[in-house]
């Protein structure tokens, strides 16, 4: 399909462009940024004033449940909620039954997602074999199926000397490693930060300096090996400050952080909330300052989700026994906008973390829109009110801590490969 | 008593101002004589059906609801579903959603996750009386202690109450911490740094000691809690020896708290550990009328949640 794409606020920091400029597509590739341009033949043509038209948002942390956990979502639903959100391509988390931890599962995410998905899905493979934490997945194999990286994701590789040799290994593949980061042993039966709030709640509190010595770890091992590694959902103000100093130092450590993590603190518990349940938990307010500061300074690479659709069932019932994770997929953009509504980030910053980074850090070619890219695009208006409802999410399921609530900023359409996906509500 | 009693459940003593806690220590007060009558009942909860629902084993608690609600005329039925449904897999929920299609009017539950009975709330319109939930509050525990020293004091503001032990882990330091403090008293919490949970001198009006010595210093009542060697015997503490050495409470360092200071212990108690057996069996212990004054105040709770009116 060709498009014009007619006076929008073009922001493109792989180019560094940032203009009210037409966009044209051909083909499904980009052809021309430029004022004035003129409809292709046959071109279908989106009136983009006032809306920002940027390169395709990329969600480098979802669950899609698919395979084997189809119940709370799957390919098709998960991508519809992301093209929804906004975004054009998916990076989705091995953590399904069986685990991708070889190249047939892999296969069956990226054959499903190009046949009935309405968003690119990359895959991750897993670290180690059925995510157990004693032996490494073929991560050639995995990288050949077309798996962007390996993450034993929803837990950590507690074994530092075979994390020490996945980075290895990986880097000699040349696969990104994506750490989660945690101590289990000071984890413990926590369900919630530790703090204030877990002592009048009573619940059992997960300190910080879980994730931090993890992290910690983490950096160590990415500098002793010379190798990347990325390090997923950074929710503390100490894992902050120690990747702000190992990339100061030259450490190739990347990472990402939710919306959740810069939206709320662990009072969104109280009430025994569990949509307000997740690992690594809401943190206190310094938290929310640093993980801020540490998008604006650059320290943050990346705005990731961490989607994680569970059944109602496994999120109503008491605190404990409820199930990690929130949705975030339809949430994700209207949350990192309003980074940009309290100048925390500027506008040009936000498409970088939802978009150019994601790709560089994971060598995917998407994020930009350079005449003969991938027509991949997202058409933003940052000012449209809507309110977050259960039943008009696509996503299976509705573990949303935002039901009810009003959101500043959406999609007004998503474009994959020139074609339109997604358009308004 | 001007107070009405509006709450439909008592899940945790934050949840009610000094108002309250106050008309529920009155009743429980007038509730003594009747526990004192050579004929122990009264009819005023006749035809109310009250379950006892206990997740976790107790004998104290679950014997002084089921006196309470007997000595009130209710019917009450005790279910312990570590061996039943919850071992088939039933859900919280869906227990309590079989067990209100009985119709019971009251439902007192313990249960070892913290919050599980306002989950249950949302789930049931009975009542829901808290019998303790994980680490949150036992506000029955928490009410049984302020009757038992208004009976020594008369009053509940202005004391220096310690609390001694496992903070972190204690339900009922908590439900004592918001009590007491609502009341107009000052608490003093001791402990081992690693059972003394954060930001904890912020539930109240809380001061955090760096001894047991200069907590209980001129203390009007002094609160031990139970040490758990199951739980607090593998990081929190080298073993119960050196935890009772320096978190003990022994005829020594008792003499620091004012002449006859109330002590008392929620139960059950370990001997030579937490407290010494000459305190617990000494004459300043408060242990058994704790116990007592334990049936009077769930009564008491028993009553208002059924919205009725005193005779």
């Amino acid at each position: 399909m060709n498009l014009l794409i007619k006076g929008g606020r073009v922001i493109d920091p792989s180019q560094g462009i940032d203009d009210t400029l037409d966009l044209v597509v051909e083909n499904g590739l980009v052809k021309e940024i430029g004022p004035g341009l003129t409809a292709p033949a046959g071109a279908e043509t989106i009136d983009a004033g006032g809306k920002y038209v940027v390169p395709g948002l990329i969600d480098m942390h979802v669950h899609l449940r698919d395979p084997g956990l189809e119940y709370k979502e799957d390919i098709i639903s998960g991508t519809k909620a992301a093209v929804a959100g906004g975004f054009t391509s998916l990076v989705c988390m091995p953590n399904t039954k069986p685990a991708v931890d070889n190249k047939t599962v892999a296969s069956y995410i990226i054959n499903k997602a190009k046949a009935e998905g309405f968003c690119n899905v990359f895959p991750v493979g897993t670290i180690t074999q059925g995510m157990h934490g004693d032996r490494l997945a073929e991560m050639g194999e995995l990288k050949e199926a077309g798996c962007v990286a390996v993450s034993d994701d929803g837990k950590p590789v507690t074994n530092s000397e075979l994390m020490r040799r996945a980075l290895q290994y990986a880097n000699g593949i040349g696969i990104l490693v994506i750490s989660h980061a945690e101590e289990l042993e000071l984890v413990g039966e926590g369900v919630m930060n530790e703090g204030f709030t877990s002592t009048e709640l009573g619940l059992k509190g997960i300190p910080r300096v879980a994730e931090d010595i993890a992290t910690a770890r983490e950096v160590m091992l990415a500098e002793y090996v010379g190798a990347p590694v990325h390090i997923a959902h950074v929710s503390t103000k100490g894992s902050v400050q120690i990747i702000r100093d190992a990339k100061a130092r030259g450490v190739k450590v990347t990472c990402e952080t939710a919306p959740h993590y810069f939206t709320l603190t662990d009072d969104a518990v109280r009430g025994y909330n569990t949509t307000a349940k997740m690992n690594p938990p809401l943190r206190e307010a310094d938290d929310v300052a640093a993980i801020k500061q540490g998008l604006k300074d650059g320290t943050i690479d990346a705005i990731a989700t961490d989607h994680a659709p569970h059944h109602i069932d496994e999120k109503d019932v008491e605190f404990n026994a409820a199930m990690n994770g929130i949705i975030g997929l339809e949430t994700s953009l209207p949350l990192s906008l309003s980074l940009v509504q309290q100048g925390a980030l500027s506008p040009n910053q936000l498409v970088e973390k939802m978009s150019c980074n994601p790709a560089k850090i994971l060598s995917i070619d998407r994020g930009t829109l350079k005449p003969g890219s991938v027509a991949d695009i997202t058409v933003i208006d940052p000012a449209r009110g809507w309110t977050v409802q259960a039943d008009q999410l696509a996503s299976k399921s509705k573990n949303s801590p935002w039901l009810g609530e009003a959101m500043t900023g959406a999609a007004a359409v998503t474009v994959v490969a020139g074609n339109v996906v997604f358009s308004g509500r | 008593m001007a107070t009405e009693f509006k709450h439909k459940d008592i899940i945790a003593l934050r949840d009610l101002n000094k108002d309250e806690i106050e008309l529920l220590i009155a009743t429980a007060e007038s509730m003594r004589e009747v526990n004192s009558r050579a004929i122990k009942k009264v009819p005023t909860l006749r035809g109310k059906t009250i379950i006892n629902l206990f997740y976790e084993s107790s004998t104290r608690t679950r014997t002084s609801f089921e006196i309470a609600g007997k000595r009130l005329s209710a019917d009450t039925v005790n279910i312990a579903p570590s061996n039943s449904s919850a071992t088939k897999g039933e859900t919280l929920a869906d227990t309590a959603l079989n067990l209100l299609a009985m119709k019971p009017d009251i439902i007192v539950m313990r249960h070892a996750v913290s919050g599980s009975h306002y989950f249950l709330s949302k789930k049931v319109g009975c009542s829901i009386i808290n019998a303790g939930d994980g680490a949150h509050e036992h506000p029955s525990q928490g009410l049984l202690d302020m009757l038992t020293i208004k009976d020594r004091y008369g009053r509940l503001d202005g004391l220096k109450v310690s609390i001694v032990g496992d903070i972190t882990h204690s339900r009922v330091a908590r439900s004592d911490i918001q009590g007491l403090t609502k009341m107009g008293s000052a608490i003093y919490l001791a402990g081992p740094p690693t059972m003394m949970p954060p930001g904890v001198e912020r539930l109240g009006n809380v001061t955090v000691c760096g001894t047991m010595k200069e907590a209980i210093q001129d203390a009007d009542v002094v609160i031990m809690l139970r040490i758990q060697q199951e739980r607090q015997g593998k990081t929190l503490m080298p073993n119960a020896r050196e935890y009772s050495r320096y978190f003990g409470l022994n005829p020594e360092n008792l003499k620091l708290a004012k002449p006859d200071a109330v002590v008392m212990h929620p139960g059950p108690i370990n001997r030579g550990v937490e407290m010494s057996s000459y305190v617990v069996d000494g004459s300043q212990s408060h242990i058994l009328k704790q116990v007592e004054n334990g049936v009077a105040v769930r009564m008491a709770m028993l009553y208002h949640v059924c919205g009725g009116e005193l005779e």
